[in-house]
């Protein structure tokens, strides 16, 4: 499927010259995006480290329209613009939402399920770093089990974030959403593939990205790559489509790589004991069982 | 031209079709629903050539309108009460980010304890949001407001959203014989929405950006501006609808016998014209009484309050607000600015209506008489004062 490639990716930069933390996965996962969609593409970001990062009077680092929404209304904002410039009759423009983690399943959820509910023409994109990382690494509702934020601390008592993130991709596909997808920006050609592909369906598009946060996440920031992909390979988290009212599987690791050694890299993870190692694989291989019953798979 | 009979509702809805609005975001709530309505029936018609959007909720009413207004689009939303604070973040958004959206206020109690009868609790608890505050007296007025609303707002100067208010239930919901302005003569008097405040692919553009301690204030000097500068705009708008419709309103405020009045009762929203029937009655009886009906509340008529007040012996302000542990915010409005014309008047503040509750004619009586006998302080209404030392 994958019809935009490293080498036929467009060598314009649409996202440049902000002040993102070296390594970043958000800003890597905006800057691909935007360089699929193109200059007609109209970004809204909310409240959030990509509009931190990149809208300060007068450095503002996006060399296509991009506007800033409150916290709560990236998916009400771009429902606004692409109506408003539908109304103005433009035809030729992408809107397009970069929303974070808690921007995505927190508080802007119940903007993103009207908006899926009324199938605006809009792509949806939420870059999952896994906390609130611009106020400082606080727990979001896709926060995985165990992790350690500035407000689930890892103590003796309680072994930091003790409730399972969210499936925000499965709750998109719940509304029949035209599309929704999984993906990681430790494998970008599959994400770039679709963005390109949530660009041509007329509707609704959610693509959700992980995108890794290296301060947030306690690893180097020439590491956000590796450990992108490294979730993927663990099983921990599991690039897929959903399409038609299908789910269909993009990859299928031959065997996962250890999930002890994907979390014991990570500075967020270091205090986790074998029993929870054990209970994060169980719930590993329990989603698993869910996807490999209920997902087709695309590959050979 | 032509004559209806209709609601507040109704007629501001036949307004707003006039003005040609390209988004509308809707989301009911008692008692603006029937302006939605009104509206979603008239886009089904063809009549209203409009984007209408059935958000989920008063934020999104206002985030889609703030995203559409972001594109050029004239935009348009109502609201009410809870609707309104629930939406809170996004007025300061609106106005902030100079998009010109009119959004019609159905004022109601907030709770708790529950009620959705007319107060003006909701709307008076924004003044500083940033937004042009009117506040209109009957349906005709309401319905030359929604059309007067985007010509003030989008002014270049103004660029500034636009709250019009109508008190929920007796104005929303009371049927007036209204008359229509013909559409030729609408489209004449306001033209379609002309910015750069918006989305351009030719030269792309950052907006709603953060700026920090070095600049933050010269947008907010420029927001205050802008807001002010509504104040001339809203003369040159009036005195031009008057030429093509032939109804003149009168600014900032209304007066009604001031010019020679000792006691002045200072009001606004619909409970006005009991004012000035009750001024009549007193008048009768040779007790000087004049009504001064406040229709902006933002920009505030700070010169025209102590131009009619100039003379007055006495005044009182009837509000549908408290600001709990203080007074009514148009009360405090209203003294500041005789403070600052140097005008020391008694003057009482008089708390009536909240959660819907009757004013009488009986009640502004009692209100010129405290004023006549130079009472000041806070007076609720059937309760009595309080002090407020």
């Amino acid at each position: 499927m994958a019809n935009k490639t490293a080498e036929s990716i467009s060598r314009e930069e649409f996202f440049y010259g902000h002040k993102a933390c070296a390594g970043c996965g958000g800003s890597l996962a905006v800057r691909a995006a935007l360089k699929v969609l193109g200059r007609n593409a109209v970004s809204v970001l909310p409240a959030g480290c990509m509009s931190a990062v990149g809208f300060n009077f007068p450095q503002l680092c996006f060399s296509n329209n991009s506007i800033i929404s409150t916290f709560a209304g990236t998916a009400s904002m771009l429902t606004g613009v692409e109506a408003g410039l539908r109304a103005k009759g433009y035809k030729d423009f992408t809107a397009v939402g970069f929303a974070g983690d808690g921007g995505t399943a927190d508080i802007g959820i119940q903007a993103l399920s009207g908006a899926i509910d009324r199938n605006d023409n809009i792509i949806y994109i939420c870059y999952d770093n896994e906390a609130y990382m611009n106020t400082g690494i606080q727990k979001s509702g896709l926060t995985p089990f165990g992790a350690k934020t500035t407000t689930t601390p890892a103590g003796r008592n309680i072994h930091g974030n003790i409730r399972p993130k969210k499936n925000m991709f499965e709750i998109a596909a719940a509304h029949d959403i035209p599309y929704a997808a999984t993906a990681s920006v430790g494998y970008l050609p599959d994400f770039i593939a679709k963005v390109k592909k949530a660009s041509q369906i007329q509707g609704t598009k959610y693509i959700h990205v992980i995108a890794p946060c290296p301060t947030g996440w306690g690893v180097a920031p020439d590491e956000t790559v590796d450990i992108a992909r490294e979730v993927v390979d663990s099983g921990l988290w599991y690039l897929a489509e959903y399409e038609n009212g299908r789910f269909t599987l993009n990859h299928k690791p031959k065997e996962f790589t250890s999930v002890e050694a994907y979390l014991k890299k990570q500075g967020r993870f270091k205090h986790l004991d074998d029993e929870d190692i054990r209970v994060i694989t169980e719930s590993r291989d329990k989603k698993w069982d869910y996807i490999n019953s209920s997902f087709e798979y695309s590959g050979k | 031209m032509s004559r209806k009979f209709l609601s507040g509702n109704e007629a501001f809805a036949e307004g707003i079709r006039l003005a040609r609005p390209e988004v509308i975001s809707a989301y009911p709530i008692t008692p603006q629903t029937i302006v939605v309505e009104r509206l979603s029936e008239m886009v089904e018609d063809g009549s209203l050539k409009a984007e209408y959007v059935h958000v989920e909720s008063e934020h999104s009413a206002l985030s889609c309108a703030i995203g559409a207004s972001a594109a050029g689009a004239r935009a348009f939303t109502a609201t009410s009460s809870q609707g309104l604070l629930y939406m809170a973040e996004c007025l300061y958004y609106a106005a902030g980010g100079r998009f010109p959206i009119v959004m019609m206020n159905a004022d109601r109690s907030t709770a708790l304890p529950w009620n959705i009868y007319g107060d003006q609790r909701d709307s008076l608890s924004q003044l500083d949001s940033g937004w042009i505050q009117a506040y209109a007296e009957n349906a005709q007025e309401a319905l030359d407001l929604a059309l007067m609303s985007y010509k003030i707002a989008e002014n270049k100067a103004v660029s500034t959203p636009f709250m019009a208010n109508l008190d929920g239930f007796v104005l929303t919901h009371t049927y007036e014989t209204v008359e229509i302005p013909d559409r030729e003569q609408a489209d004449r008097f306001l033209p379609p929405y002309e910015t750069d405040n918006r989305i351009d692919f030719d030269n792309p553009k950052n907006m709603a950006f953060s700026a920090g301690p070095d600049t933050n204030y010269i947008f907010k000097y420029r927001e205050h501006e802008g807001v002010l500068a509504a104040k001339a705009v809203i003369a040159e708008t009036e005195k031009e609808f008057a030429e093509i419709f032939g109804r003149q309103y009168t600014g900032l405020t209304e007066s009604y016998l001031t010019e020679d009045a000792d006691y002045i009762l200072i009001t606004l929203g619909s409970i006005a014209g009991l004012c000035r029937e009750t001024a009549d009655k007193l008048r009768s009886r040779g007790v000087k009484a004049g009504v001064l009906r406040i229709r902006y509340m933002r920009p505030f008529p700070n010169e025209e309050i102590a131009r009619e007040l100039k003379n007055a012996k006495g005044y009182g302000v009837l509000e549908k607000d408290i600001s709990f542990g203080n007074e009514g915010a148009v009360y405090t409005n209203v003294n500041s600015a005789l403070k600052k014309a140097g005008l020391t008047i008694n003057g009482g503040n008089f708390i009536g209506g909240l959660g819907g509750r009757n004013i009488s004619a009986a009640d502004i009586e009692d209100i010129f008489n405290h004023i006549a006998d130079g009472k000041d302080g806070v007076h609720f209404l059937g309760i009595g004062g309080s002090d407020n030392g």
